[in-house]
């Protein structure tokens, strides 16, 4: 009998991640969609062209040696067994853990829950460099970012791995439930390293400093790309409760969905509220990226906050990256859709917010933490587009740039007009 | 009274403006259009068929100008609009046989 609550139970918490993982999966449509809108026309193809092959890479990069490199889980999975023993060694992990400890899943679920990550960390980087990136240099760095550079960085925080065995963040009291830092500001510090190496799109700064406005081509994509990453978030921070088999677990999982939304209400009002103070309007683009914020804000530790302090916290997140957008174009780095402020400024912010409602955690562990997650990656990042340039350019030419990247990179338009057929 | 029509690379078209602006023009109409002259499209592959992309995207410009102030637009408009490649445009000069202002009703010369 016992035996039967241990495979209801190991049923239950794989069926769990799976379907997390697929709306973590959707987050890719999300990603898609927001950049999509956010561009403009003659440049709309290669972003999705760019969305759509990341994903990809991902999955493959993370299947070869990103998965052995961060979890142990073998080179093409060879760590993720099959056969008959299943069963048997997972009733036998079921025992040890009891019904109340940690959850027993499938291998492949759990596969299944990081790759999507990946991907996530690795979209990140898309929106940054839109509009003058060539697709294939984009996606050599692609291979390299999820094969190896997020892998380490995950080892070294989700499994507990020493950095480089000189310490454990872990120990030192750094938490990440969901990835603010792991994820976001890792994706975050890989787009910055890019986008000081490729420049601004031409005619983003003038010469006398001004900031010339390049206004998205699709608001309605870009809309319902943010509500797309809102419901995949869910799965995001929801999946990273790691199991749900049991009242402790459901009831944790329930207040994590509960907070995410909390926290991307508030930071679409928090955005809204002060772009209205700041501009006069009620600018769109300013209210997606202020849910995005609170999103971001509140997955370092969706599950310990009450609902009003994830409402807050997603607020001030909001309001953050409204000024983070606006200090990126006084510093002149170009960042079209606010990637890097979305989930740089603001990751970090979800990263120092966390020892405030959660005694596991300390604030110099956070900033350690923080610290050896962007200062690995943007390193890294930074000598793979140095190498990059320097072998095949990472920017088109000026020429492409102005008849957009649609045709120079995959010839063909997204909204084609004068069609004679 | 002349109507002066301008075809340029629409990247030139905030150029064109602050030139017209500098010289005193107050007013101008502009049309995004599509059009070739010399300047040939070029052939792209849709899911393995060619199509040839003829059509480029131009701005049109026209400007409503005194006898005084045209040459002076003519010059403006040449200077910012050119890059020195193929493709840069073409400027159509046209007799106006009348201008009216339609808040004020004034006509001719005064309607500029």
């Amino acid at each position: 009998m016992e035996n039967q609550i241990f495979e209801l139970q190991y049923a239950m918490d794989t069926f769990y991640f799976l379907i997390c993982g697929a709306l973590v999966m959707w987050m890719a449509a999300g990603f898609s969609m927001l950049e999509a809108g956010l561009v403009r026309s003659k440049n709309t193809t290669e972003i999705l062209t760019k969305n759509v092959s990341l994903f990809a890479v991902s999955c493959i990069m993370y299947l070869v040696c990103g998965y052995s490199i961060m979890y142990d889980g073998g080179i093409f999975l060879s760590g993720i067994q099959g056969g008959e023993d299943l069963v048997s060694s997972a009733l036998a992990a079921s025992v040890d853990e009891g019904f109340s400890g940690g959850a027993v899943y499938a291998g492949a679920s759990d596969f299944f829950f990081q790759v999507v990550f990946v991907a996530t960390a690795m979209s990140i980087v898309s929106g940054a460099v839109a509009e003058r990136m060539k697709l294939w240099a984009f996606l050599a760095f692609a291979v390299v970012m999820t094969g190896f550079i997020y892998p380490m960085e995950g080892s070294w925080t989700w499994n507990g791995d020493a950095v480089f065995g000189m310490y454990t963040l872990g120990d030192l009291g750094f938490s990440d439930f969901a990835g603010s830092g792991i994820v976001h500001m890792a994706g975050a510090s890989a787009a910055l390293a890019g986008v000081f190496l490729l420049g601004s799109r031409k005619g983003k700064y003038s010469s006398t400093g001004a900031v010339q406005a390049i206004p998205g081509a699709n608001l309605p994509l870009a809309t319902l790309g943010t509500f797309i990453l809102w419901m995949g978030w869910f799965g995001f921070n929801g999946g990273s409760v790691l199991k749900l088999g049991d009242i402790t677990s459901a009831n944790s999982v329930a207040m994590v969905f509960l907070n995410t939304n909390a926290a991307a209400a508030g930071g679409l009002i928090g955005a809204l509220i002060l772009a209205r103070i700041l501009f006069g309007k009620a600018d769109l683009t300013m209210a997606l990226n202020g849910a995005l914020a609170g999103l971001v804000a509140i997955t370092a530790e969706p599950s310990t906050p009450t609902a009003l302090e994830a409402t807050i916290f997603g607020f001030i997140g909001g309001m953050i990256v409204v000024l983070s957008i606006l200090g990126m174009d006084k510093l002149k780095i170009d960042d079209p859709v606010g990637a890097i402020s979305v989930h740089g400024t603001v990751g970090l912010f979800g990263l120092l917010i966390v020892p405030l409602t959660n005694d596991g955690s300390t604030f110099t562990g956070q900033i350690i933490g923080a610290l050896t997650i962007f200062v690995w990656v943007f390193a890294t990042s930074f000598a793979v587009w140095f190498a990059l340039k320097k072998v095949m350019g990472i920017r088109v030419s000026e020429e492409e740039e102005h008849e957009g990247v649609d045709f120079s990179e995959c010839g063909m338009e997204a909204y084609p007009e004068f069609v004679t057929q | 009274m002349k109507l002066v029509t301008a075809i340029i690379k629409p990247f030139k078209l905030e150029d064109v403006r602050e030139a017209l602006s500098e010289i005193g023009v107050q007013g101008i109409t502009v049309t995004e259009v599509k059009g070739f002259g010399r300047q040939k499209g070029h052939t792209e592959l849709y899911r393995g068929a060619e199509y040839v992309v003829d059509f480029l995207p131009k701005a049109k410009v026209e400007i409503a100008i005194g006898e005084s102030l045209l040459d002076q637009t003519l010059e403006a408009i040449t200077t910012a609009a050119n890059t020195g490649k193929i493709g840069d445009g073409k400027i159509f000069v046209t007799e106006l046989a009348q201008i009216i202002r339609i808040r004020t009703g004034e006509t001719g010369e005064e309607a500029v």
